[in-house]
Order: C-alpha cells, then structure tokens, then sequence
C-alpha cells in the first residue's frame, strides 16, 4: 500500500512539475493593425509559436496607432502593461522620455544572450530608433516611405500620357490642370497630410521641420515648418483645393479608399499603400517617386513612417528573454523579406533587401523598389534623419486642423502655418517641462 | 420640515450610512480633490514624474483660443439642443392634451427614446448622415449637395445637436403634458366661452402657468447637455472637425486621455466644477422656490 | 379640448403622427440595414424595406461577433451579458444603500447628522465626468479596471437616489412611526415591515429610471475596459465602427445597436407607468 502511495504521488509529481516545464511562457503584444495587415501580422506570430515549445506571443488590436499608444500608457499607469507595444514613429519622444517604463532593445537583447548585430539593419530606418551613439532602443517594425502612385487608366481617359514626367510638382499641376478640363471629378487625393506634406516635404528639400536638427539634439526644440518654400507649397496645394483638382478626404487614410474604388488619378501615400492597393484596385497603376519642387536642394531623401515595437519594463527575465527571442525571428532574413514582398514596407535589414533583389522581385513588379531608392539614395542631412518631438500626434491634430482650414479656404497658408507653429510650440514646452 | 419622530442611537444610523459613505469617499470625494490637486501639476503621461506648476495650467487655458471657443460651443450645443428639444416636446404635448383618445397611444410611442443611449442615438444619424453610405447624405448628394460632416463645422454641429434634440424629445414632452394636464380645465372652458381662440388661450394663460415647469426644464436640458451628450459626440464627430464639436465635457476627455496631457485636463475638470456647482445651484434654489408653489 | 371640430382634431393627430415618424424614422432604417447584406449597404441606393437576413444577421451578431476581414469582435451576447450585469448592479446597489441612507439620515438623531447630509447632497453636484481621470485612476490602483465592480461602484457614488428616498420619507405621515414605537418595535423591523412596502412604487419608478441610466452609460465603461471581453454594449458599438481606412460590417452594427436599445426600451414601455411616476417625482 504505502509503496503503491508513494509511487502514485512521484508520478503525480513527475507529471505536475513536467507540465510546468512545458507551460509557455506568454508574451503579450499590442498593436494597431487590422485588416490585411492584421493577418500577415498574424501569421507571423504563429509561425514564431509554432517554431518553438518555450515561449507564446498572444497579439490584441488595441484600435489605430494613437489608440494602441494611449492604451500602453494607461495600461502602464496601471501596471498591466504588456510586454511588446507598437509605437508609431511620432510616439518616439514620447517613449523614449519614459524611461522607466520602457527597457531599451539593445538592452533587452544584451540580457537575454541571444546575438544580436544593430548594424544588420538599414541605415535610414534604424537612424530614427537609436540614441546618438548608435544603440536601439525599439525595433523598427513596419516603415515605409511616401510615394506618388498614379491611376494609369485615369490618365488617358484625361488625354494626358501616362509616361509622362511627374517629377515635379508643376509637371503634376499641369497634369491636374487637363485632368479637369477634361471632367475628372478627382485630380490629387493624399493620405497622411502631415506626414506627406510637411514632415517628409521638409525632409525632402533638405529644409529643417523644427530646430534642433529636428529634435534629436535636444528637447528645447520649436518648430518651423511655416517658411518661404512651406508655404509656397500648402498655397499651392489650397488653390487645388479650391479649383477641385485636390479632394482632401480626410486626415489619415480615408482618401485610399477613395484611389482605390478608381475615382481618384494621383495619390500621394505611403508605400505600404501597396498591399491595399493591389488587392482591390482593378485598374493600371503605378508608383512615381515624390514629386518636388524644382530649383531648390531636393531631391534630398525622405523619412520613414510606420511604427516600431518597444519593450516595456515590470516583466520577468524570463519573459524578456522569450521577447529576445522573438525579435530575433523577427529580425530574421525570410521573415523580413516576405513582408517587405507582402506588404510594400520596406524590410528592415540589409540582407532581406538583398534577397529580395535576388529573388527577382523588383522585376517582377516593377517600382516597388522606388521606396528604398528614395530613402536611401543620399546620405541623410540634420534636416532628413527624421523627427524626435515630443507630444507630436497632438501637434499633428494641430497641424491637421490648420492644414484643413487651408484647404476650405477658411484660412491662407501662411496664417495657418504660423498658428500651427504658435500652438505647437506651446505644446512642446510642455512636453519639455514634464519631462525635466 | 422636521421630523418629530424618530429612533434613538448613534451606531445604527452610521452604520446603515456606512455603504454610502464608503463608496462617495473613495469614488467621489477623494477624486474630486484629486482633481483639484493634480490641476496644479504638469505630469508624464507614463506617471513617473510629475512638476509642480501652480497655476500654470490654468493660465494655459485661459490663453488658448480652443479652449475659449469650447466654452462657447458648449453654450451654443446645450442652448440650441435645449431649446429645439423643449419647443418640439412643447408642441407634442399640446397636441397630446387637444385629443382625448388615442392620448395613452402617442404617449408610449413619444416617449421610448428617452431609452436610447445618447452613444446609440449618435450611431443611428451618423449611420443616415455617412457621406459614403447615409441614406440622407445619398438623398441629398442627387439634389446636388454634397454632405460630409467630417469636413465641414457647420453640418457637424447641426448633426450632433438633431441626434442629441431627438433623444431628448420625450423627457421634455412628459413633463410638458403632464404640466399642461395639471391646469385646471375650468379656467380654460373660462376663457372659451369668453370667446378667446386656442392661441389667445396659450399666449395668455397657458404658457405662463407653464412657466415654472419651462424654467425647471431649461436648466435640466443644460445640464444635461453639458454631459449626458458625450457619448453623442464621441461617435459621430470625435470633436472635430477642427475641435468645431468640442464641449468642454469633451476636452476634459480628449486632452486627457488622447492627448495626454494630465495637467491641462485635471485643471478643465476644476474648471467644469466650478460652472457645474454654480448650475446645480441654480436648479436647487429654483426647486426650493417651486416646492413652496 | 375646447373646441370639437374635426379640422382641430385632424391637425393634431397630423402633428402627432409627424412627430411619431420622425422619431422613428432613425430607428426603422437602422433595423433595416440590420437585414441586409453588407452589399446593400454599400451600393447605394439604400433599401427602405427590410430584408431576408434577419435571422442570419442577429444569431451571427449575438454568437460570432463580426465576420472575417472586419475585425475580431466579440460575440455580442457577452456584451449583452456585461450590459446587464452592470445596469443591475447600479441599480440594485444604489436602491439598497440610498434605502438605507434615507432611512438613517430621516429617522435618527445623531451626531453629525446634518452634516452627512450635507456630504451627500454635495455629491449631486459633480457628475462622474468631471471627476474622470483621477476616478480612473483609483479604479486603477484597486485593482478594480476590467471588472464588473469597476463598472458598478464609481457609478452608485452619487447620492441621488438617497436624495429622493429622503423626500419621499419626509411625506410620510408622523402616526405611522409613532404606532411602531409605540408597539416598541426597532428600527430595523419598522424599516423592513413598513417603510419598505409602503415605498414600493417608488422603488419600482427608481429600478426604472436607473436602470436606464446604468444600461447607457458611455464614457466610464469605455475608459475603463481595456479588455474587449468586458466591453459594454453601449460603447461596444463605437468600436465596430470604422476609422479612417477600416471597413465596417453595417449590418452587424446595425444589429448590435438594435439590441442595444431594446432592454431599456422594452422596460419603458412595460413599466410606463412606474417610469412617467418615476420621472415627474425625481425632479421636484
């Protein structure tokens, strides 16, 4: 009996204390993607759970990119944090000026012991995510850069040749001009006005966005996007408004549904518009490189939007180290270049880039690589590393206010420049202030 | 009126007082002082620091020209959601009281979407009001306008204060009817038989009879705007466009929790205490005097 | 109504049945578009008639939540269910406690008497939005954030009910306490025995009223639950809406608001009575 006891109870044991060891250890992350995106997302997180017993990665779609933002930091205020967050690029500052909430990545990856080389990843795209002395502090997830993509079909039905020149933007004017005189109803629609318009613009003619090299130098920065060539380009841009060449559809990217359903003939967006287009677009397009103005230092390059995943503090070391583990698979060659192949982001490392010019693909579908061109066709100027402000998705609403009283004409570009940058400015004395 | 009659002891009544007291401390009272306190700082979003600034804030407020312009739509929002909703339940009630059968009828038809929530009151116009699918906005685009409240204030504004009035309808209708059924009938017949028409009538004896129950009404559909109509705005407009649709109420929540910014909210929240104080104020002294009716 | 002739009735039933439509109207196309399909709505002309999906829209809605593609919801029984947990907690929680509050403060001399009062009419100042954010952040450090008790106690905090009870109580005749002290029965027995019964209807128009005001609550619930399993119906239904470049499934939607407002709605108009009493008395 008592052996029969004893044996019954080692095994209950064995077992119990097996089951332990096989537990997974739950990694949570929370992020902003749904739709299409939100699948290859997912499939990425179920290959990394099926590829290993120790550690599981469970994802939730907390809303769009402010949304998942606001949610990480209430959750953080109260200690439910989850383990990964994605951070659209704006929110850098702000996290970076949480340092007690956030463990930085290279920290994270130095801990677990798992190798880790930061100089595999892309220059442009690492440059928004690293201090100045070159140490990561989130992984670049998703980035992408704008480009100008044109309904082809659209064009001829206008009378205008496809093939034309549209590298700049009085090409694109004359081009808008026959559109509609010859009736379309949608000349220009954008998506991400800020980004597009004002942050990339500035990027791309080599003009600063904010003092401070654009913030990164420190955090007494103030904002100057209200100059001579700012507001020569919004002018023009609010007299396409008027004319009705530019439909503005809204501030995120409402107008893509709008380019898509094929009413629209040019679009400036992201280049990660790509998978959303070709899924549902049944007419001729085409990616151009972003128009600039001629006679002044652009072509520079452009900045990267998109987001990255930073880790947040409060998490055992063995949780962080399943973290390690999955922003190594992340990090991985195949991993990257099948989404950068799926999705129009650009991939993050080097050789992902490299396979996937092996592989054919830019043959096959010809201007996806116009992306990476642009970004990383001149070595990045003060002006064209990116942009570290802080409170900046409250300075985009502002900006995005300003930028619409342009557009109804209730305001000129100037006036709404200047307002833009007042109201601004006081935010990001705030921000500084707060963040002492 | 004092009560003569009562129970001796202490201990019972505290402790059948306790569930209340515990409950308003600690999620009403220490909140609310809370908010008075934090109005005086500038924190992080994250909570790891906070500044203190005095009145900082404030004088923040007061300079920035949204802020200003929300109290001005929040009067603008609650006058006209007030006036539109007490006008139109003031005529159903009298159209209600005219007729004798059928009364009961309209009266429980008239009277359920006070039911709605305000949030679900806002999903149905912004579902018949959607510039891509909203039966209204379709209508409207054949006759050759071209409605999109994402864009333009003015539609937004108008959008949010329909869905807001067509809640409110029934709670204002109830009160009206049952004020108009409370005048006695003899000093109507009255006035007939003096040979005063139904307008006479309403101009000079009805309405003024009505006028405590109009007075009561307009300071509760105030109120009443200024809060219960979040839910309204938060579905159809998010504020916008260009914080055109901003009530205070709003901001508290925008600034605080879209935007982060923990100081300027807590000091709107003082703000709104302030004016909530001084309207609840009015409607007590006003019920005091009704009371003595 | 004085004058009988028929053009005075017949412009009034008008005016009535003018005012029925245009409440209505809202909520007819909702329920329309909660039996179509996704493509009638997106292609406009709208339809004006209810379709045949009736069945399919509402059991998918309630047991499945969304359908693929248009993000993972929750099945909206369990919004249902968080709905209802919620407004009868509010509502039972605030009866009980307001009960007894009313009862000590009108029937007890005791020390500081006055001043409790006082402390409990000052909470009828301050609606639960002006007190948002440090209220969410006592929720927060108790623990309390994506439960039922987070949703049900910041909100019975106010005293209003007690407001009530204690103008009611104070109408009641002196003779009643009087012969249950002269009976030498204890305040307990006279509170359950006979204060109760006799506020019967007044506790069914309060159940009415705030049970309404519980099932629509909007900003708490919607600050306060970060897990989509505890979202209300309420303000489950802003996040089925699409932003920016989502798609949302309208008929779900649709669907989901429909149910949403049949509760209150249904309760209304079975307990019209109770409501209308319940409304009048509560603002005097």
């Amino acid at each position: 009996m008592n052996i029969r006891k004893i044996f019954l109870n080692v095994c209950i044991f064995l077992m119990l204390s097996t089951s332990a060891v096989f537990a997974k250890t739950q990694i949570e992350w929370w992020h902003a993607f749904g739709g299409r995106l939100g699948e290859l997302l997912d499939e990425q997180v179920q290959k990394f759970n099926a590829s290993q017993n120790d550690y599981e990665v469970v994802h939730t779609r907390k809303g769009n990119y402010s949304e998942t933002l606001n949610a990480g930091i209430a959750a953080f205020r109260a200690k439910q944090q989850p383990h990964l967050l994605m951070v659209f690029e704006v929110g850098t500052a702000t996290m970076m000026a949480a340092k007690g909430a956030i463990k930085p990545v290279y920290e994270v990856m130095a801990e677990s012991g798992l190798s880790f080389n930061a100089d595999a990843y892309i220059p442009p795209v690492k440059g928004y995510y690293t201090t100045t002395d070159g140490k990561m502090l989130s992984l670049p997830y998703n980035s992408s850069t704008p480009v100008l993509w044109v309904n082809r079909d659209l064009m001829k039905k206008a009378g205008l040749n496809p093939d034309m020149s549209l590298a700049t933007w009085s090409d694109v004017g004359m081009a808008l001009d026959k559109a509609k005189s010859s009736g379309t109803s949608c000349g220009l629609t954008t998506a991400w006005q800020s980004w597009i318009h004002l942050e990339n613009f500035s990027a791309y003619h080599n003009v600063p966005f904010a003092s401070k090299a654009n913030g990164f130098a420190g955090l007494d920065t103030s904002l100057s996007f209200n100059s001579a060539l700012h507001v020569k380009h919004l002018e023009m841009m609010g007299n396409w408004a008027k004319d009705g060449k530019f439909f503005y559809a809204g501030r995120r990217n409402e107008g893509g549904a709008n380019f898509r359903a094929g009413e629209c003939m040019f679009f400036t967006e992201s280049s990660a518009g790509y998978a959303g287009i070709k899924k549902e677009a049944k007419f001729d397009f085409e990616i151009r490189p972003l128009p600039y103005h001629a006679g002044t230092k652009a072509p520079q390059n452009t900045i990267i939007g998109g987001s990255s995943l930073w880790v947040m503090t409060g998490h055992s070391a063995d949780e962080y180290k399943g973290v390690a583990a999955f922003i190594n698979f992340l990090s991985g060659t195949d991993i990257q270049s099948k989404w950068h192949q799926d999705t129009g982001y650009l991939p993050i490392t080097i050789a992902a880039s490299e396979k996937t010019a092996a592989d054919g693909f830019y043959n096959a579908n010809p201007g996806t690589d116009i992306a990476g061109k642009q970004m990383m066709a001149k070595a990045p100027t003060e002006n064209s590393k990116g942009l570290r402000l802080g409170s900046f998705d409250q300075i985009r609403g502002i900006i995005d206010e300003e930028l619409e009283a342009i557009w109804t004409g209730s305001k000129s570009a100037q006036v709404a420049m200047d307002s833009a940058v007042k109201r601004g400015d006081a935010l990001l004395r705030r921000f500084e202030k707060a963040n002492k | 009126m004092e009560k003569k009659v009562f129970f001796r002891g202490w201990f019972l009544p505290i402790l059948l007082l306790s569930p209340q007291l515990i409950i308003s401390i600690i999620f009403f009272f220490y909140p609310a002082g809370q908010a008075i306190s934090n109005s005086l700082y500038l924190p992080d979003p994250f909570g790891l620091s906070s500044e203190f600034v005095g009145l900082e804030n404030f004088l923040f407020l007061f300079n920035d020209s949204y802020y200003l312009s929300s109290f001005v739509t929040t009067i603008f929002f609650s006058t006209s959601v007030s006036v539109l909703s007490m006008g139109l339940g003031l005529y159903f009630a009298l159209l209600a009281d005219r007729i004798f059968k059928g009364a009961g009828v309209y009266k429980t038809l008239l009277i359920w979407p006070y039911a709605v929530a305000p949030a679900v009151a806002g999903v149905l116009w912004m579902f018949l009001f959607s510039s891509r699918i909203g039966v209204v906005s379709w209508y409207l685009g054949l006759l050759g306008y071209d409605w999109n409240h994402a864009l333009n204030s003015e539609e937004a504004m108008g959008l949010v204060v329909l869905a807001s009035t067509w809640g409110r309808i029934s709670y204002n209708f109830l009160f009206f009817l049952a004020g108009l059924q409370a005048i006695p009938k003899s000093i109507i017949e009255a006035a007939a038989i003096d040979g005063a028409s139904f307008w006479k009538r309403f101009r000079t004896i009805v309405f003024p009879l009505l006028s405590p129950i109009t007075f009561f009404l307009l300071v509760v559909n105030i109120v009443y705007a200024f809060f219960e109509t979040f839910g309204v705005i938060h579905t159809i407009t998010s504020g916008g466009p260009e914080q055109s649709t901003t009530t205070l109420v709003y901001k508290v929540y925008s600034d605080g929790f879209v935007g982060q910014d923990l100081g300027s909210s807590a000091a709107q929240s003082v703000i709104l205490l302030v004016v909530v104080g001084l309207l609840t104020i009015i409607q007590f002294k006003y019920i005091e005097r009704k009371v003595h009716y | 109504m004085i004058e009988r002739n028929k053009k005075g009735y017949f412009m009034s039933h008008l005016g009535l049945i003018i005012g029925i439509i245009f409440i209505f109207f809202p909520v007819w196309l909702t329920f329309v578009a909660s039996t179509v399909t996704q493509e009638d709505i997106i292609q406009p002309p709208f339809p004006l008639l209810p379709g045949p999906h009736f069945f399919e829209n509402y059991s998918y809605a309630l047991f499945e939540g969304t359908p693929e593609g248009y993000g993972k919801n929750i099945p909206v029984i369990k919004l249902l269910i968080n709905s209802a947990i919620m407004a009868l907690g509010i509502t039972i929680g605030k009866i009980i406690i307001s009960l007894l509050s009313a009862f000590a403060i009108v029937y007890f001399r005791f020390p500081g008497r006055k001043f409790f009062f006082w402390l409990i009419f000052i909470t009828l100042m301050l609606p639960v939005e002006v007190r948002i954010v440090p209220t969410y952040e006592i929720a927060a450090k108790l623990n309390l954030l994506n439960s039922y008790a987070g949703l049900i106690f910041p909100l019975i905090a106010s005293a209003t009910a007690t407001f009530l009870f204690r103008q009611f109580f104070m109408t009641i005749p002196n003779e009643m306490v009087e012969a249950a002290r002269m009976d030498g029965a204890k305040p307990m027995k006279f509170f359950i025995d006979i204060l109760i019964p006799i506020s019967r209807t007044n506790i069914a128009a309060l159940f009415v009223i705030l049970f309404i005001y519980g099932w629509n609550q909007y900003l708490w619930p919607l600050l306060m639950t970060t897990d989509p399993n505890m979202n209300t119906i309420v303000m489950g239904i802003n996040q089925m809406i699409p932003g920016g470049d989502d798609f949302g499934h309208w008929p779900t939607i649709m669907a989901t608001s429909i149910l949403a407002m049949l509760p209150p709605v249904l309760i209304i108009i079975t307990m019209q009575r109770f409501f209308v009493k319940g409304l009048l008395e509560s603002e005097k």
